[in-house]
């Protein structure tokens, strides 16, 4: 161990808290499952308790594990709680402590970070429906007997496009005339995978409003399940590969369509240590990422030509909203649609319990805070959701499917590309 | 296991009793100083629950601290002598209005803020709003009489009180008080228990009085370069007939701390600030204004600020509340006294910390409620400096005594709780001090309600260091 529990563990910033409980109501596991340990105060005070030896890694572990990730409470607390690194310091001290199993390996260290894996799965999901083994496993309960409730979202997941379709993408999108912005696009494992078609779409949108769009070759997994199950060193050569392969063309800006994955990519700056380039580095990185949805409405070049008869609420990506800060721009994008009513929600802020892998390793917790926010999202009257993280989408799709509701979840820029969008100049 | 303990499990619902030291930890502590683990965390959901546990231990002779969401500033529910923590927190919320009579029955459990949003449905209000008032319980409010900014005029917590329902320390469930606005039947036994900071009773509902919601207000915000003045100018406005809803003051560290952390255009080179938020009929809120600009005019104003729309002064407000994070950015520990003095002498109150300041070399700031002479000093410090919190240990103890001398009080808002209770004798004398102990032996005669707060152990010393 080259550092003690208490550096790992983020002792000093655990002093930034004053214990004054306003983060209490912004926490979604607080108000489900009903205790202090499981607010972002108790767990703070529990990571200081760990480290001064008043409590062990194993009665952290719990509470760490049941914590969403959504920095919620960081939008409230009055002392600006580095909660984000604390988190993931803890999560980092309960992996280590961990005996591991072969599949989380093969998953972190080679699945989630590879495009042909990825591409594979993308595929395996297009036979899997095509070939009607899909109705095949869901009639006969196969899906059922899988591991982690898995079959509660297949049964979510988008129609696949072919592997003929997945190749023939390219992978650099010119323009004759100068372009409004050049664009390297960071797709993302599970949205290039499963939602192919989105990224299509994102493509289409940059385009239209006059971008040049690039997807760069080296790019890799942004790093965010790796740090939110602890793996943080893995994270950190995820994160200097991405920053690479976006280092070789000069691109305005970095571009992607996962509300999960952004909030990485923004973070990438914290994971350094100062001494080497890398901060720096870093920084240029940081300084040029962008959701869809912000450089859409900067580059305003679109006009949106469909009436659409549709009447919509919008579930923000806490990773979004909360870490990049992104709030007005989804909305106002989804303002431009003619014929579009958009109902927001009561409370947008809280978490919908997707949360990165969070919904399939701790299930029924994710469904207790589900309900919740399925009932501010049938408050509304809205007959679809609109979501801007794929985490959000499946889990939406879920939602409605547990309500048993006549509504759609529709990710933003599939939204946005029904209404026919055109070139304003 | 303890008896008592296996018990207390088989008296409530699974899963309602927590022992895990994850659990214990995560009730150890309140927004004050001090960390003390439970022997067990009680969450109930019913009064009979509350009655049935204060038996038990009585039986046993095991300490009960009841706790709302722990925002407390003075150890109120601190487990000092380990035991119980009874989480009221988790108790259904229901909030029963009652427009007509102007009163709302709530649980213990509802969140203070929530009882005004509801009461501004029918052009109410629940006049008490301590900061906290979002995150807060009613019951932890009553317990602790608990006051805000607009304690000014409509007063704290007590003032607000028709009727308690309470779980005596033996376990029994009595009424005080009623629902109506007059009412003198008998000793005000509703006035003894708010405030008694768990140690008389667990509150368990509340009658709350609301009054009409004033139709607008006005923010007025003064500049000063010296201190003495803007405590002046405070008396004098108070004395020219005017009652403003809330008068909060900040003095330069405190503008300048919330200048540095989220800047607004403060002017950093005043001595200190004055925002004034005047209530009531626009017509009245027009003559009122322009009162208040001559009485600071005349009292030597350096800047009088009208902002020209809600957006502006809902921005000088922020200012206001940004002013404690804000302060916390100087150093990591902060210790808040909320001693209080007469309005007239806030600018002697002032002279009185600046020379603690300077007597132990500390950084101390103080904004806060100088209309109601209800001022916050605050230490800043870190407390992992062992020589650095004895200081301040001995300057909280001149705070107290300058409050006292100037005719003050301990605690203007705050409670006494653990921090302030080695004090309670220099302000009520021996016998003063041992009557209220009186009351407190005869109705919790084996002392297992709240032991440890508001009433000093033998040779209890304030102690914020951890050698």
């Amino acid at each position: 161990m080259t550092s003690s529990l208490k550096e790992r563990l983020n002792y000093d910033k655990t002093f930034d808290c004053v214990q004054c409980g306003y983060c209490l109501p912004a926490c979604p596991t607080y108000e489900t499952m009903e205790k202090e340990t499981h607010s972002p105060r108790g767990r703070i005070n529990l990571v200081k308790m760990v480290a001064e030896g008043k409590a062990s890694v194993e009665d952290l572990k719990e509470p760490i594990e049941k914590c969403l990730g959504c920095m919620a409470c960081t939008t409230v607390c009055p002392t600006n709680v580095q909660y984000g690194e604390i988190f993931e310091g803890a999560k980092r001290v309960i992996d280590e402590e961990r005996p591991r199993g072969l599949v989380e390996d093969f998953l972190f260290q080679s699945f989630f970070p590879s495009s042909k894996w990825m591409n594979t799965l993308g595929n395996a999901t297009w036979i899997y429906q095509k070939s009607g083994l899909q109705k095949v496993s869901q009639r006969f309960g196969l899906t059922r007997r899988a591991p982690l409730q898995i079959d509660k979202f297949e049964a979510a997941l988008p129609t696949m496009p072919g592997p003929k379709k997945r190749r023939a993408r390219a992978d650099r999108y010119v323009r004759k005339r100068p372009a409004a912005a050049k664009i390297g696009f960071f797709k993302g494992c599970v949205m290039d995978s499963v939602f192919f078609e989105t990224n299509q779409n994102t493509v289409e949108l940059l385009l239209r409003s006059g971008a040049e769009v690039v997807f760069p070759e080296a790019q890799t997994c942004c790093g965010a399940l790796h740090a939110h199950t602890g793996k943080v060193d893995q994270s950190v050569e995820l994160a200097k590969r991405n920053i690479e392969a976006f280092e070789e063309e000069g691109f305005d800006y970095i571009v992607n369509n996962a509300g999960g994955c952004g909030a990485r990519l923004v973070e990438y700056e914290h994971l350094f240590e100062e001494g080497t380039e890398w901060p720096e580095r870093a920084e240029r990185f940081v300084d040029r990422v962008r959701d869809i949805s912000e450089v859409l409405v900067e580059l305003d070049g679109l006009v949106f030509e469909k009436e659409l008869e549709r009447t919509v609420t919008y579930q923000p990506s806490c990773h979004l909203r909360n870490v990049q800060k992104v709030t007005s721009e989804p909305l106002d994008l989804i303002r431009r649609i003619p014929g579009v009513e958009l109902r927001e929600l009561e409370r947008p802020e809280f978490c919908c319990g997707s949360a990165g892998v969070y919904n399939i390793v701790n299930y029924e917790d994710a469904m207790d805070i589900l309900d919740v926010k399925m009932q501010d999202v049938c408050g509304t009257g809205a007959s679809g959701v609109v979501t801007s993280n794929p985490g959000c989408h499946l889990q939406m799709k879920l939602g409605v499917e547990r309500e048993g509701l006549a509504m759609d979840a529709v990710h933003l820029v599939d939204l946005l590309m029904e209404a026919d969008p055109r070139p304003k100049w | 296991m303890e008896k008592w303990l296996e018990e207390l499990q088989s008296l409530l619902p699974e899963g309602r009793v927590l022992t895990s030291l994850a659990d214990r930890h995560s009730y150890s502590f309140d927004a004050s100083f001090g960390e003390h683990l439970p022997d067990a965390v009680v969450q109930v959901k019913e009064k009979q629950e509350v009655a049935d546990v204060l038996k038990l231990a009585n039986r046993y002779k095991v300490p009960v601290h009841p706790r709302g969401s722990g925002t407390c500033l003075s150890g109120g529910p601190l487990p000092v002598h380990g035991g119980i923590v009874l989480d009221m927190s988790q108790f259904p919320a229901i909030i029963d209005l009652s427009p007509r009579d102007l009163t709302v029955k709530v649980t213990p459990s509802v969140l203070t803020g929530n009882i005004n949003k509801a009461a501004e449905e029918h052009g109410l209000m629940y006049a008490p709003d301590p900061s906290s008032a979002h995150v807060a319980t009613i019951g932890g409010n009553l317990a602790e009489n608990s006051g805000g900014p607009r304690g000014l005029k409509y007063g704290v917590t007590k003032d607000h009180v028709l009727g308690l329902e309470v779980v005596t320390p033996e376990g029994e469930i009595i009424k005080t008080g009623g629902q109506t606005i007059k009412n003198v039947t008998g000793i005000d036994l509703t006035k003894l228990i708010v405030g008694s900071e768990g140690t008389l009773g667990v509150i368990v509902g509340a009658t709350l009085k609301l009054m009409p919601k004033p139709p607008a207000v006005q923010t007025i915000m003064v500049a000063f370069d010296e201190v003495r003045k803007a405590g002046e100018a405070i008396s004098q406005t108070l004395t020219s007939g005017i009652l403003p809803a809330k008068m909060e003051f900040m003095d330069q560290a405190c503008i300048v701390a919330v200048e540095n952390f989220q800047p607004v255009g403060l002017p950093v080179d005043a001595a200190a600030v004055i925002i004034i938020e005047l209530d009531g009929h626009p017509e009245t809120l027009r003559v009122e204004r322009g009162l208040v600009e001559e009485i600071m005019e005349e009292m030597g104003a350096k800047e009088i600020i009208i902002p020209k729309s809600d957006e502006e002064a809902a921005k000088l407000w922020h200012a206001r509340k940004q002013v404690s994070p804000a302060i916390a950015k100087i150093k990591p520990t902060k210790v808040s006294e909320d001693a209080t003095v007469p309005r007239s002498k806030i600018p002697d109150f002032m002279d009185r910390l600046e020379l603690i300041k300077e007597k132990y070399g500390l950084e101390v700031v103080a904004f806060g409620h100088a209309g109601d002479g209800n001022l916050h000093p605050n230490i800043l410090c870190d407390k992992r400096n062992v020589e650095e919190m004895k200081l301040v240990e001995k300057a909280v103890e001149d705070m107290f005594q300058a409050a006292l001398d100037l005719g003050g009080t301990l605690s203007g808002e705050h409670g006494i709780g653990t921090m302030k209770a080695p004090f309670m004798e220099l302000e009520l004398g021996a016998v003063g001090l041992d009557m209220m102990k009186r009351i407190k032996d005869s109705w919790d005669p084996n002392g297992i309600l709240n032991p440890g707060k508001v009433f000093p152990e033998k040779g209890q010393k304030l102690v914020l260091h951890h050698d």
